[in-house]
């Protein structure tokens, strides 16, 4: 239980900040009850219409192509708007694990199978479809997590002249998020792996590649040996 | 040229081509299913596209009834000897031509059935831009294999 204390006091701090900052706009229910006076499992097991949030995704996707200069700009974009929810799934996730495996993910495959396992039946009700490491021995740093078919690109058809960018790069900035979250600072962005041939298996496969910091492989390494 | 009976449902039950009007009379999506059909050139399905889109407004203000509480819906069905036009027409005003054989059956359902794929796949897609002609792999894909299916049945 312990480790879930650093956990509570941010939440508990929330509604008074948000009483506070009254801003033109922003409707508050008369009750006084936001959304975080309820509690935090309540939505533990609700789900969400795919429809909306194609649309939302389109909008998101829409909003991040105005005024960027190439592909990945765009990717840049939709990876810094979904690290924030990374931070915050990481809290709220493992809050919601049972009391004895509560604690944070203390080394980079503990950490990776909880993404892998928790973050993606959260966000997609489904454990991601593999998870690898590098094999080639000069990139130790770097994992694969790999998605035969991103939820989030479920509609979404690349042009042809764009065909570098794929929008998992929203997924990706997610799980950066819960990587830094983690203490595990590290760079990870989306690939598409399908080869655009007729009748493929998994033409929408993506590959997230998690590359960590320096540090963060000598600490492992470090602590690997004691 | 005599056919028994069961070899004919099968070859008359064939989706021949597809053709999407946007609301203002232009096309922005034609594609065949099967081999062997007869083709216009760009330029003349363009002008099919805005021809049927002025015929189909003509045939709105045919009504003889008094104009009954909704509106008339134009052009529905369009039956030849070697072909029939099934004409949907969305509340926003884009038009789905699907021509068939005279005898496939369930042709309003099959139209529904792709308005619901162009839904998902072209408007869901955030790089569509509206009422342009679709260049969507995702929803070639899926129309093509839905199509391959009811062909081969």
């Amino acid at each position: 239980m312990a480790s879930s204390q650093p956990v509570k006091p941010p939440l508990a701090g929330q509604p008074a900040q948000a009483q506070r900052g009254s801003q033109a706009g922003l409707k508050y229910p008369s009750s006084g009850k936001t959304i975080y006076n309820r509690p935090l499992n309540r939505s533990r097991t609700q789900e969400l219409s795919q429809a909306s949030f194609a649309y939302l995704f389109g909008e998101m996707v829409s909003y991040a192509q105005k005024r960027v200069t190439g592909i990945q700009d765009l990717e840049k974009r939709l990876n810094v708007q979904g690290h924030p929810i990374g931070l915050k799934l990481l809290d709220l996730l493992l809050y919601r694990e049972p009391t004895r495996s509560q604690t944070r993910p203390l080394n980079i495959i503990a950490l990776l199978q909880f993404i892998t396992t928790a973050l993606w039946r959260h966000l997609f009700s489904r454990p991601a479809d593999a998870l690898e490491k590098s094999s080639n021995p000069e990139t130790p740093d770097e994992y694969m997590i790999s998605d035969n078919e991103p939820l989030v690109n479920q509609y979404i058809s690349v042009p042809k002249e764009m065909n570098q960018l794929n929008c998992a790069a929203f997924v990706a900035g997610i799980v950066e998020g819960v990587c830094d979250g983690a203490g595990f600072p590290a760079r990870v962005t989306a690939h598409s792996v399908g080869k655009g041939e007729e009748g493929e298996l998994w033409p929408g496969k993506t590959v997230f590649l998690v590359k960590f910091q320096p540090e963060v492989v000598e600490r492992e390494a470090y602590l690997g040996k004691s | 040229m005599r056919r028994t009976k069961s070899a004919q449902l099968i070859e008359y039950r064939v989706v021949y081509a597809l053709i999407i009007i946007n609301k203002a009379g232009g096309l922005v999506y034609q594609r065949d299913f099967t081999e062997g059909l007869n083709k216009l050139s760009v330029n003349d399905y363009l002008v099919l596209a805005g021809t049927f889109h002025g015929v189909h407004a003509i045939t709105t203000r045919l009504n003889p009834l008094q104009p009954p509480n909704e509106a008339p819906s134009g052009i529905e069905v369009l039956e030849t000897e070697h072909f029939r036009l099934q004409c949907f027409q969305t509340l926003t005003g884009t038009k789905f031509l699907l021509f068939t054989e005279p005898f496939q059956p369930n042709t309003d359902k099959i139209v529904a059935r792709i308005y619901e794929l162009y839904a998902d796949y072209v408007m869901k897609n955030p790089f569509y831009s509206l009422e342009m002609p679709i260049r969507s792999e995702g929803w070639e894909r899926r129309l093509v294999r839905e199509m391959r299916v009811l062909n081969s049945r």
